[in-house]
């Protein structure tokens, strides 16, 4: 540190003009990553304390929104259970999964690894098409799997998946989990692949008798950095569930609010009824609960 | 760095020790029994495209289609041309929203990695940990603000409103750093000894020689905005992406199910498509996605 402080006080006329290059290269992203994702959180932070219509300059109301949002709102309660629900349940199912499904992968031969890598992926990049789980979980009898459920007489009557509160939070974690294997699953197939062999062959000689041995001893420690990567994806993607019980359940509209999470909540208030600074507020909470939850999972990692 | 990567999962592939057969035969068997349920869905979309009408109003319902038909294509573009917007425009929207935003963020992204992998300049680190602070944020945490932001500039409504914000994901740059960083210094050295400046450097030096991560950096791109919908953002109808037409067959239910089926396949086709092409890229490169913390 002395060093280098010692030395940026002797930058000279040279340096100076190789930092300005770095920067030139650095502006565009720089630039539209300020506007559209640093500013954006501290603008957040700033129309927290006020009270903000999009019409009228915001209006300083110090704690307000945050006393209506933790005592008044019950509305926000049941959607930061169901959001903690969703987080809790998909987020380290998911990245378990995605790194149990990329190890089980990664043991099957070369051909069949790339058609099984393919297939695992290909929820995660196919966007709208959960809805097709709509089609499945009809609330009808012509609905597949509640057909299916009665023409074998397990069920008489057709079970309404999305509306009754019993089941479509299950339905819609499934969905969740189906489609969120992700970038993460990803890097850990990359991860697995790139584990030095000879450190396998070693271990063998050292007296390791099978592949879950293996894997606690070798393959574990060694993708530590991608293991936190996948972390870092995976927190993202547990909270910011929101499209799908909006598309499945109607989000704010679902029966007794039983698939409303923070996000429908925050982008009702914002995008709905411009309360914009109120929804500010959702979205610091959100906002304090990837951050801590990111920091709370590095720690149990390392 | 990349010839080495490529070297030791080659390596990995060669024997494997400590492998008893009754256990991969299980564990094969688990797989295939989990990648079932994997594609089921997606399999049930691809059937669903093809099923006639009255097949889905069978009982019991059946998985499989008897008489496949392309009617329900036919069907969907009738509904599409009824809609106020042709099918067309819509399709035109995405491409263009895809292709455009997807061309630009490489180029700025890999501009930005460079530096921020090879070149010392005050502020470096901060930016770096913010980049990587960023990946856990996805666009709904910000998208209130983002949305007063948007309106401040004018740009609701219009194309701005999804192209800006779609370029300031940092995980195409975090993705090009980590690779950039195992980047031999000795090319880029030669380079400097040859009085070639760093934008040069840049482009004639390191670009060929990182084409799995810009390929990889290109599919994360195209497969984000392809999927976008208008949301809040967009209410010009003649503007929307083709997902927000989507949205609208699929919500009268059952009755279009057919149709419905029928633009979720040709929605799913493109990403999948490019995913299929270059796996192999994106895995060499996701070799260097780990978070050294």
């Amino acid at each position: 540190m002395a060093k280098n402080r010692q030395k940026r006080l002797r930058y000279t006329k040279r340096d100076k003009r190789e930092f300005a290059v770095s920067y030139s290269m650095l502006a565009p992203f720089l630039l539209v990553f300020c506007v559209f994702t640093l500013i954006p959180i501290f603008c957040a932070v700033f129309l927290s304390f006020t009270s903000f219509n999009m019409l009228e300059f915001p209006v300083f109301t110090g704690w307000v929104n945050y006393r209506r949002l933790l005592f008044e709102d019950d509305v926000f309660l049941i959607a930061l259970k169901n959001t903690l629900i969703f987080a809790v349940l998909t987020g380290p199912l998911s990245y378990i999964l995605a790194f149990f499904f990329a190890w089980l992968i990664n043991e099957m031969p070369a051909k069949l690894r790339v058609f099984m890598t393919i297939l695992f992926y290909a929820p995660s990049v196919s966007g709208n098409a959960y809805f097709i789980w709509q089609y499945m979980f009809s609330n009808d009898s012509y609905g597949l799997v509640n057909g299916l459920l009665m023409s074998w007489g397990i069920i008489s009557e057709p079970i309404l998946w999305f509306t009754d509160p019993d089941y479509n939070m299950i339905i819609i974690v499934i969905v969740q989990l189906w489609l969120s294997l992700g970038v993460s699953f990803l890097a850990f197939i990359a991860g697995l692949q790139s584990v030095d062999n000879t450190q396998y062959e070693a271990a063998a000689v050292d007296g390791v008798k099978n592949r879950f041995q293996e894997l606690y001893y070798i393959t574990l420690p060694n993708m530590k950095d991608m293991l936190l990567f996948g972390a870092v994806m995976q927190i993202s993607g547990a909270f910011s569930v929101g499209d799908i019980t909006q598309a499945l359940s109607g989000g704010y509209n679902s029966v007794q609010y039983s698939a409303l999470t923070i996000i429908n909540h925050m982008n009702d208030y914002g995008t709905v009824r411009y309360e914009m600074g109120y929804a500010s507020a959702i979205s610091v909470v959100l906002f304090l609960m990837v951050y801590f939850s990111k920091k709370l999972i590095f720690k149990i990692l390392k | 760095m990349l010839t080495g990567s490529k070297k030791r999962i080659k390596a990995r592939r060669h024997k494997k020790v400590n492998r008893s057969l009754p256990t991969t035969v299980v564990l094969g068997l688990l797989l295939f029994l989990i990648g079932a349920f994997m594609a089921l869905p997606l399999l049930y979309a691809v059937i669903s495209a093809f099923k006639p009408m009255e097949e889905f109003f069978l009982f019991p319902p059946r998985f499989f289609v008897q008489n496949p038909t392309t009617d329900n294509f036919v069907q969907m573009v009738q509904i599409m041309s009824s809609m106020w917007v042709p099918f067309e425009r819509y399709l035109f929207n995405t491409v263009i929203m895809s292709a455009g935003s997807t061309i630009v963020y490489v180029i700025i992204a890999v501009l930005a990695a460079y530096p921020l992998a090879k070149h010392n300049f005050p502020g470096k680190k901060l930016i770096n940990n913010t980049i990587v602070t960023a990946l856990m944020f996805t666009a709904s945490v910000t998208s209130i603000a983002r949305y007063v932001i948007l309106a401040l500039l004018h740009m609701i409504d219009t194309y701005w409103a999804l192209f800006l914000p779609s370029l300031s994901t940092t995980l195409g740059v975090f993705l090009c750093i980590q690779n950039l960083n195992s980047f031999p210094n000795e090319i880029i050295e030669s380079g400097k000894l040859d009085g070639a400046g760093e934008y040069r450097i840049l482009m004639r030096l390191v670009v060929p020689n990182i084409k799995p991560v810009v390929a990889t950096m290109v599919i994360f791109q195209f497969q984000g905005v392809w999927n976008q919908t208008g949301g809040a953002l967009i209410y010009n109808e003649s503007l929307k992406p083709i997902a927000t037409a989507l949205s609208q067959i699929t919500s009268a239910g059952i009755a279009r199910a057919g149709a419905g089926s029928a633009a979720s396949l040709i929605l799913l086709i493109p990403p999948i498509l490019v995913f299929v092409i270059s796996q192999s890229n994106v895995i060499e490169t996701m070799v260097n996605s780990g978070i050294k913390d």
